[in-house]
């Protein structure tokens, strides 16, 4: 192995500073070193979309990011969510829909919903589906998740939170 | 409907889960923890000659590693058979476990584990089931199925008079159940007592099966789960990392954590098994069936006899004279199946439902009317009334809702530009299973409730249903009471499995309610001038926080009056419901219909399921929301498991060849088209005091044999192996 070394960077807007081997995995860093364990691993190959958080605004598999890319860098993960307008409506919208059953796969799927809506305000249905691709659900067959996210959609139309159309 | 039950209610979990703050067995943190990083074998049968860990044990961070020569025996195998690792050099599948790098960071441990290398002695594996199927032998009995050889009448004899006969073979290939959150334990002693936080459907049986195999009495284990994060029968046993997690910790005195990864889940627990089946069918020109006879086969491992119980429905379901069941086993060098949603159901049922639906052209008969021409008023096999049975509401309600009208008869006579489009139908069936269960209720002055009870939740919605119910009983608001579960030091409840969960602890919920009215009655009564005196039990009810004469509300007293007029701070029950007596002079069974749609590419092989209505008849409805989606989520299996899903074995190697989610196909988003669920409740007062049955398996039971049926309908093709993939469907 390597040699461990030091590396810092933003997790919902707090510093840190964690001592690592640089190929460690930026989810066992979040769930390990800082326990934010709400990001998940279902297969630690890239493949579920359950690990998935933001890297300066941009949906990464934290399963497939070694430690030390994320140096100087920003973290974002779903135990920030509450505090992003879109994220507070889709929290709510999965909850009112049931679009999280053993809710293991529910903030990966919050992250790549946010992703999304902020690309694409008024999704249709196969928009929603192309959307979630990258991300596995094996409990609720996927359609409360898809009404959890068109619901959520209006609601931040209305609210103002997301522009009207596409953009 | 109830104040609270049948309406519309959002998980008590729900906020937990979107914010990522639900704790599932790897998060517990215990501080000191040392991380489990396990190595696997390279064959499937043999022995380890030698095991070479100097260069692991020298790796950084690296704790110890555990091999069968440094791993203690764990005491009383004979309590509980399954498999456990590192007791022995001999190899009984291939990624068996053959040692345990334990180090400071998950890191080093799995950077030292690739270092541990192992010689063996090999032998030539045998895992190819069906090459085998003539060798099966007679399946032991299962304790839910009963005996692996059942007969109704003379079977044999009524096929050989029967004026149209059917004969046909199905073959079903093992499936995974790949929950999204791998199989987790952490765990630590203090004082001699373990404790350990561990991904279980059953966490008394986890307990019983440690205390046994590590020598210390059930008291000392404490095993914690409060979330699971799916399951679907592959937490029901215990597997093997529990085991090893609490021999580790004890060994190094300090806690341990192990994780397995996704490719180690695919030996890390059963499986749905491989499954033979043929299935004979005897009828009249008319229809009406006068023989079955339904032979299965399952492979199981080399050290235990699974009983997937296969045909554990088929003499249950159709108005049939004659009828006789089979269930063999094959040993394989492979590891040992277990339960997995829907357990032989869903693979008879497939191979029943494809086989009435063949007949059915064979009759030139509609494959609906067919099923009615049949339909059991009674069960055939032992003569017992149903408790409820609204089958045929699902088939009237299903077929209407989808349109079934306007099937043409003939296959191949509808299609949309390249796309040829069938429907089909199937029935689907599981049992109203009730067990033992038991619950503690704590009715506190200050008007809330804390209620426990060890069952499990992995996704079905269970701390949910039973806040509902115990709202509804209690005459509490929900937002008054928590419900603990998943947790040894709770009262001992079923494993969550058979789809009882509800049936059992939401009994045991109501039960205990009952017990605490009548104690708060008699409380009551004590005052000469309560409005309540001379009322019976049943003729008060709890309501609002209130106990009121049931035909005149306004006559009641506040719950916290009672408790305070008698200085007390709370009112503790803790009641064991257990299934009542009348249930044995009925049978008792969930019911289904299933109607798809789909879409083949005719020149890709490709099948979609356009469409899929499902009515199913499971008792009475707790709670919608969260009903719909455990049969969305059946439904959405049983697509898999038509047409994807596929646990592929190399034989030469004995080598599962696709253990990952890339090469694993579960169904994704963009397999789920329009799922339409719907239930027709029945009022049935013989399963239990809430009237309910299981729903969690029912779901998916019907749906691989419907879409099967509609494949045939779109193409002509019958395709009687599953998964129906495009090479298969473009070679039939
Ligand atoms: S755990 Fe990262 S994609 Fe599955
Ligand atoms: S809710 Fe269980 S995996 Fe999605």
């Amino acid at each position: 192995m390597s040699v461990k070394k030091h590396y810092s960077f933003l997790v919902n807007g707090e510093n840190h500073t964690v001592e690592s081997y640089p190929a460690n995995r930026l989810l066992d860093v979040l769930r390990e070193d800082l326990r934010l364990t709400g990001c998940k691993e279902g297969c630690g190959e890239g493949e579920c979309g359950s690990c998935s958080v933001f890297l300066d605004d941009v949906m990464v598999n934290s399963c497939l990011v070694p430690i030390a890319q994320v140096q100087g860098r920003q973290v974002r993960t779903v135990e920030a969510l509450s505090s992003d307008p879109l994220g507070k409506i889709l929290q709510e919208k999965f909850l009112e829909h049931n679009g999280a059953q053993c809710g293991i796969c529910t903030p990966g799927m919050l992250v790549a919903a946010i992703t999304l809506l902020r690309r694409n305000s008024q999704p249709t249905l196969g928009e929603i589906q192309d959307g979630l691709a990258g991300n596995l659900c094996r409990c609720t067959g996927y359609k409360k998740i898809f009404d959890a996210v068109a619901d959520a959609a209006q609601v931040a139309r209305e609210q103002g939170v997301l522009e009207g159309g596409k953009a | 409907m109830g104040k609270y039950i049948g309406k519309e209610f959002s998980r008590v979990d729900g906020v937990a889960k979107v914010t990522g703050a639900a704790p599932y067995a790897a998060e517990f943190h215990v501080p000191g923890t040392a991380h489990g990083y396990l190595v696997m074998s390279r064959i499937a049968k043999g022995t380890i000659t030698k095991i070479d860990t100097a260069a692991a044990e020298k790796s950084p961070g690296v704790v110890r590693v555990f091999t069968h020569k440094n791993t203690p025996k764990f005491a009383h195998p004979e309590k509980y058979k399954s498999f456990k690792a590192l007791q022995s050099p001999e190899i009984v599948f291939n990624a068996q476990p053959i040692a345990v790098v334990v180090a400071e960071t998950f890191e080093e441990a799995r950077a030292a584990a690739n270092l541990v290398e192992a010689t063996y002695r090999r032998e030539d594996p045998s895992t190819d089931f069906f090459g085998r199927v003539e060798e099966a032998e007679q399946a032991p009995d299962s304790p839910f199925s009963g005996k692996s050889v059942q007969t109704t009448g003379d079977a044999e004899q009524a096929m050989s008079s029967a004026e149209i006969t059917f004969e046909a073979e199905y073959t079903i290939p093992a499936e995974h159940h790949n929950p999204m959150e791998p199989h987790a334990a952490v765990a630590y002693w203090k004082n001699g007592k373990l404790k350990i936080f561990d991904k279980s459907q059953d966490v008394y049986t986890v307990r019983s099966n440690l205390a046994a195999a590590l020598g210390v009495p059930e008291d000392d284990v404490h095993v914690v789960s409060p979330y699971v994060g799916g399951a679907f029968g592959c937490s029901i046993r215990t597997n093997y990392y529990p085991f090893l997690t609490a021999m580790m910790a004890r060994e190094l005195k300090r806690p341990v954590k192990l994780v397995y990864t996704r490719r180690q889940m695919f030996t890390g627990h059963g499986y749905r098994p491989f499954t033979h089946q043929k299935i004979q069918l005897g009828a009249k020109k008319t229809g009406e069936l006068i023989s079955i006879i339904h032979e299965a086969a399952n492979n199981t491992s080399t050290v235990e006899k699974w009983n997937d119980s296969t045909t554990r429905f088929t003499r249950h379901i159709y108005a049939c004279p004659n009828m006789k069941t089979i269930q063999r086993l094959v040993k394989t060098d492979l590891p040992t199946p277990c339960a997995m949603r829907a357990p032989g159901a869903v693979s008879g049922m497939f191979a029943l439902e494809s086989a009435l639906d063949e007949l059915s052209y064979k009759l030139d008969m509609d494959p609906l009317e067919l099923r009615l021409k049949n339909y059991a008023e009674v069960d055939p096999a032992n003569g017992k009334p149903y408790s409820t049975k609204a089958l045929r509401e699902c088939y009237r309600r299903g077929a209407e809702k989808f349109g079934w009208d306007k099937r043409q008869p003939i296959p191949r006579s509808m299609r949309e530009g390249n796309e040829l489009i069938g429907y089909g139908m199937s029935t689907g069936i599981w049992y109203a299973f009730q067990q033992p269960a038991t619950v503690k209720v704590v009715l506190k002055a200050d008007g809330t409730a804390q209620l426990t009870s060890a069952t499990s939740d992995i996704g079905p919605g269970t701390y949910t249903v039973m806040t509902i119910i115990a709202a509804e009983y209690l005459g509490i608001a929900p937002e008054k009471i928590s419900f603990g579960l998943g947790d040894t030091q709770m009262p001992k409840a079923p494993v969550q499995g058979g789809s009882w969960t509800t049936a059992s602890v939401g009994s045991a919920v109501h039960g205990a309610a009952m017990k605490l009215k009548s104690r708060l009655l008699s409380l009551a009564q004590k005052d000469k001038d309560s409005p309540l005196q001379g009322l019976g039990p049943d003729e008060v009810v709890l309501l609002d926080g209130r106990l009121q004469n049931r035909k005149q509300t306004s006559n009641g007293v506040s719950i916290v009056g009672i408790l305070k007029a008698e200085g007390m701070d709370s009112m503790t029950e803790v009641h064991k419901e257990t299934p009542s007596k009348i249930r044995e002079d009925y049978q008792l069974l969930a019911h289904g219909a299933q109607f798809v749609e789909v879409r083949v590419d005719e020149q890709l092989g490709m099948v979609r399921v356009s469409r899929a209505v499902e009515a199913t008849a499971c008792g009475k409805i707790m709670n919608p929301k969260t009903s719909h989606s455990q049969e969305m989520g059946g439904v959405v299996w049983g697509i898999g498991m038509a047409l994807t899903e596929h646990t592929e074995v190399d034989d030469r190697f004995g080598r599962i060849m696709n253990p990952s989610l890339a090469d694993y196909h579960v169904p994704c988003c963009a397999d789920v088209r329009k799922v339409d669920t719907d239930f027709i409740e029945e009022d049935d007062r013989v399963v239990n005091p809430l009237g309910v049955k299981g729903m969690g398996e029912l779901g998916m039971v019907g749906i691989p044999a419907a879409i099967s049926n509609a494949v045939y309908h779109a193409t002509g093709k019958r395709i009687r192996h599953l998964p129906m993939t495009p090479d298969k469907v473009l070679k039939a």
